[in-house]
This record gives structure tokens, sequence and C-alpha cells, in this order.
């Protein structure tokens, strides 16, 4: 059963259109939500949690309708805002088991998902702090706990790297990596970065001004054809034309070269025409299809499935 | 459900020995419905208006307005039981009257602490992606508010009424005395709480909203009072007796001697039956408008 199952959904805000016509099925797994700011995603999200009623069309979340069973789907889902969202004047503890009682967990179990849920997110004495003194790390962690306390069976994450320096971001990807295998818990995490999502998702759904632009597993985008980058000291012109003379697609990008690579015999095509030359080496090597790529392919691109 | 949490692995942590993990475990014990969560909501606001379960802090303001009006009642109490007055020096419906700046305070206090700090911090968002809706909020807050507010009236009547009782004063002549006069702190602290949440909810600053409303209930307090003096030397009793409705504390006061028959503090008390009904209806009319205008306001948060 899809998590998320979306038919012409549509929502409007008078002349303008924040969410058109937008059909997706939104399968088990860490899925990644892609589009600029401004494409939808966050009013997608709001429509998911029942909380914005949609223009026309119809979605369903766990299979249950977000026009009729908002409640009953937020009592199974936990969403991580984008935005700061917590008081300063309690401590990470404090908050989370409020927020595990408003879901509707019993006082004791409360405090135990809590104590469970704060050590899975890494927080751990400066839980019983108060959150004002929290660095931007530690707060996107309480934020995530308390997304995750009442053990939800699908969680939604909006911008969850904001603000956070690398370190924190591969911290952070790394957890939601593991909230989607070892917790077993369904994601859906939105972003306009499309390099941290191919890191840690199944699958993406790319939306671009309320669209969808195309929905594939990230296995389909990095796998399918392998490229060979190549760098040379000089003439790159020269050895892109004699490249494509010998029959292969080449693609300029920046100094380097991207040559499509049909087998091992491209590599020594490669090599022969760099030694024609008689320029330097300075790197080839195997790479795949970038995610961004998939925005400079037109809809309909060879890597759509897309209903 | 899911894949079971199946690592079982031990992280060292620094400084902290060997950690055994258990893994992710799921929660498949009971979830509680709208109704429990509204409940908790209200439990843990009407606590949190008392600093209970808050920072020392947080205690500090309520706990010594709490004190600041129980201790008049307590000297009243000790009085009349030693002395064996044979009635109460002062009675139950004057006394919240008379220290109505104590309550004032209160709400200015506890109605932002209970409502701006989550708008302000966007901590709405958590709530609205929660199965509570919108409205189970707002009858969560404004009930809690109405709780800490009545308590703070009730337990020094309670007072007064154990006072009368040690004292061997009737009891007969005690019990309606005191159940009317409760019967007034609740509705007092029902219009007081729905006044104080409104302003609280348009002033997301605490501070701002602090000071509006001891600014609204002052200004309300002394209108009433100058209104109802001009009047009264002018021997316009109908509309003296009217300008008890300017005062949240006159007004409930109005429903409580016209229409509960406890004795009128005021120089002029609501004119006749219909006044009385104006009163009531008065009273009604401004909790309903409250938690409409609160509804409303709730209405436009966004997640």
């Amino acid at each position: 059963m899809p998590m998320i199952q979306t038919e012409a959904l549509t929502k409007r805000y008078g002349s303008v259109t924040a969410v058109s016509e937008l059909s997706v099925d939104v399968e088990p797994g860490v899925v990644g939500l892609i589009g600029a700011n401004g494409a939808g995603k966050s009013t997608l999200i709001k429509m998911v949690l029942g909380l914005l009623p949609a223009t026309s069309g119809r979605a369903t979340v766990l299979g249950l309708d977000v026009a009729t069973e908002g409640a009953a789907i937020r009592e199974r889902v936990g969403y991580m805002p984008e935005h700061d969202c917590l008081p300063p004047d309690v401590s990470a503890t404090e908050l989370v088991v409020h927020m595990a009682r408003m879901s509707g967990l019993p006082r004791a179990a409360a405090r135990e998902r809590t104590a469970d849920t704060l050590r899975h997110v890494g927080l751990y004495e400066e839980r019983y702090r108060s959150i004002g003194g929290y660095s931007t790390g530690m707060k996107q962690r309480v934020k995530l706990a308390q997304a995750l306390v009442h053990d939800p069976q699908l969680v939604l994450l909006d911008e969850p790297t904001n603000g956070l320096d690398p370190a924190g971001r591969d911290d952070m990807l790394g957890l939601i990596r593991r909230i989607g295998t070892e917790f077993g818990i369904s994601v859906l995490v939105a972003s306009h970065l499309l390099g941290e999502l191919e890191r840690v998702c199944d699958h993406v759904v790319v939306i671009d001004a309320g669209q969808l632009l195309r929905s594939s597993s990230t296995a389909d985008v990095t796998a399918a054809s392998p490229l060979i980058a190549v760098e040379v000291t000089e003439r790159t012109d020269d050895l892109a034309a004699a490249l494509r003379q010998a029959g292969l697609g080449v693609a300029t990008v920046g100094l380097l070269l991207e040559v499509d690579l049909r087998d091992d015999t491209t590599y020594d095509v490669v090599r022969d025409a760099v030694v024609r030359l008689g320029v330097g080496l300075v790197r080839m090597e195997r790479r795949r299809h970038r995610m961004a790529e998939i925005f400079a392919t037109p809809v309909g691109g060879e890597h759509v499935d897309a209903r | 459900m899911s894949t079971p949490a199946e690592p079982r692995s031990a992280a060292r942590l620094p400084g902290q020995g060997v950690i055994h993990d258990l893994g992710y475990r799921h929660y498949d014990g009971v979830r509680l419905g709208r109704g429990a969560i509204t409940r908790a909501l209200f439990v843990e606001s009407a606590k949190g208006a008392y600093g209970l379960g808050r920072s020392t802090r947080s205690k500090v303001m309520p706990l010594l307005l709490l004190a600041a009006i129980c201790f008049p009642a307590l000297i009243i109490a000790v009085i009349a039981a030693v002395t064996a007055a044979d009635k109460l020096p002062g009675n139950y419906t004057a006394y919240v009257l008379n220290l109505q700046l104590v309550v004032m305070v209160y709400v200015a206090g506890q109605a932002p602490a209970g409502v701006s700090r989550d708008l302000r911090f966007r901590v709405m968002s958590l709530y609205l992606s929660r199965p509570l809706e919108r409205i189970d909020y707002v009858v969560a807050k404004y009930a809690a508010l109405t709780a800490a507010t009545f308590a703070l009236m009730a337990l020094p009547l309670t007072i007064l009424f154990v006072g009368a009782l040690l004292a061997k004063l009737p009891v007969s002549e005690q019990v309606p005395d005191y159940l009317r006069s409760i019967g007034g702190a609740f509705l007092t602290a029902l219009v007081l709480a729905g006044i104080g949440l409104v302003i609280a909810a348009v002033t997301p600053r605490r501070g701002l909203g602090v000071a509006a409303i001891i600014a609204v209930l002052a200004v309300l307090a002394g209108v009433q009072g100058a209104v109802q003096g001009i009047a009264d030397h002018e021997n316009q009793d109908t509309f003296a007796g009217y300008a008890g409705l300017f005062s949240p504390f006159t007004l409930v006061h109005g429903v409580q001697s016209s229409l509960l028959g406890a004795e009128n503090q005021l120089p002029e008390g609501p004119p006749g039956a219909l006044g009385g009904a104006v009163f009531a209806a008065v009273v009604v009319g401004v909790v309903a408008a409250c938690f409409g205008a609160l509804l409303v306001r709730y209405r436009r948060v966004s997640i």
C-alpha cells in the first residue's frame, strides 16, 4: 500500500496555484520531496496532514482520506516543521513528554518513549537543560524527536538540514537513513538540496511550480547510463571533437568532459585520443549521473516513470 | 507492522563507558483520543498557571498572589474563631470585590503565560500536527485558566468558611452565602479568563500582553467606579445600577446580588428583575464572544 497517494490534487490561493493536478504515489521507505523554494512542498505537506483542504482532487495517507480522517492521520504521522517551533524555557525532555501526551500517549508511556527517542536522536545529558541554550543541531534533533516520539508509521520532515553545518548535516542525514531502515518508519523528507537527498533516499519525487516533474527511484536516476569524466591539461575542445568523431556521446561540463561509457573499450578510445593530441591527462574516472541533471532533462526524458 | 528492530550493538560514548543500545522499539500500547488529549492539556495548563512542573521563576508570581489573597482571609477566620463573633467580620461576596486587584494581576500574568508562548515560538505547529483540533486547544486553555483563576478566589473563600464554622456560626446561614460566593467566583473566573486570553492571543509578546490585560481591566474597573459614583451622586439610580456592567467584577456581582440573592455591596445593584436578566445576559454574551474570538484567532494560525 502506498504511504501517500494523491489524485489530481490541487490547491489554489486566489489566483495563485500552489499545487496543480498532482498525482503521485509515495511508497514506503525514505522518499525525497524535491523542489525549489515555493515549489509547493510545504503546501503538499499541510494537505497530507489534513490541515489544509484541497481545492480539488483527493489524497490518502496510510489509506486514510485527508479530507475526512485528518485526526486519524495525525495520530499515525509525525511532522517536523521547517521553522523554529521550540519554546526556549523548557527542557527537551519536558517538551517531548508533553508532545507525546498530545499525541495520545499515557503519562508513563510518554516518559519512557521520550527517554528512548531522545537517545536515538543523539541527545544525552543536555536533554535536561533549557532548549534556549541549545545549538541549531541540538534543536533540530529535538524537533525530530517530537516527530518520532509517538512511534508514527510515517514522518514528514520539512527541510531537516536547514541551518546545519556540514558535520551536522551528515549526522542528520545519517539519522534520517536510520529512521527508514533500523526504525522501520517511512520518511518523506522535503528539501531543495538534491545532493543530500540522493544519499539517503530510496525514491525521489520532484515537484516544480506545484506540478510533478518526475517520480523515480534513486537507483534508477543514479545508476542509469554511467559516464566517465575526463579532464585534460589543455585543448579540451579538440579532445571533445575527436571523441565525437570516434562515435562517443560527449558533454562539456565546465573543465570536464563527460563521456558516455559504452563498455571497457571506451577507456581505450579516450586514452588513445589524449595520446594523439599530446596533452596531459589530469583524470579519467567513472561516475554516475548526478540527480541535479534530472532538473536539466525536460519532462518526458528517459528516466521518467511518473504517472 | 514494520521490520523489527534487530541491531543490538554497544555504543561507546566519551567518558560514559559502554551503553547497550537496545535498538529502536516500536510502541504498541494505547493511544488516547481527542477527549483524553484535551483533558491532558487542560490539566497541564492549569498546573502550569501555578508554575507547577515549570521553573522556580514561574512559580514565584502565582504563589505570591495566592498568598496575598489568602492572608486577609486567614486573619479574618482566626479573629472570628478566637473572638467567637456572632458574624464574620466582612462577608464572602465583598471579599473578592475588595481584593479584585490581586485577581486582575494574576490573570494578567497567567493568560499570556498560557497562550503567548505557543504562538510566539510557533509551538502551535507541533500541536496542530497532532490529533487535537484547534477548538480542543482553545477549550483546554480557556478551561485551564478559568479553573486556575477560580481556585485563586475559591481558596480564600473556603478559608473564610472554615473560619466561620470553627467560630460555630450558624451553618444554615453560612452555607448559602458561601455557595453563592463560590458561584460568583466561578462566573468571575470565566469572564476574566475569556478577556485575558483574547488579549493575550493577539499580543504574542508576553510583556505586552501582561500590560495590555492590566490596562484593560483597570480601565474597566475605573470607568465603572467613576460612572457609578457620579450617577449615584446625581440620584440616577437606574443608570447607577447599570454602571455595574462595565467591570467584570461588578458585572458578576450584579448577577450574584439580583439573581442569586447575595447582599449588594455596591452603591446601586441592577434595577429589578429586568436588570438582573440584563446582567446575566451580558455575562453569557461576554463569555461567548471571548470564546468565539479565540476560535477565530486560532483558525488563522497556520502550521
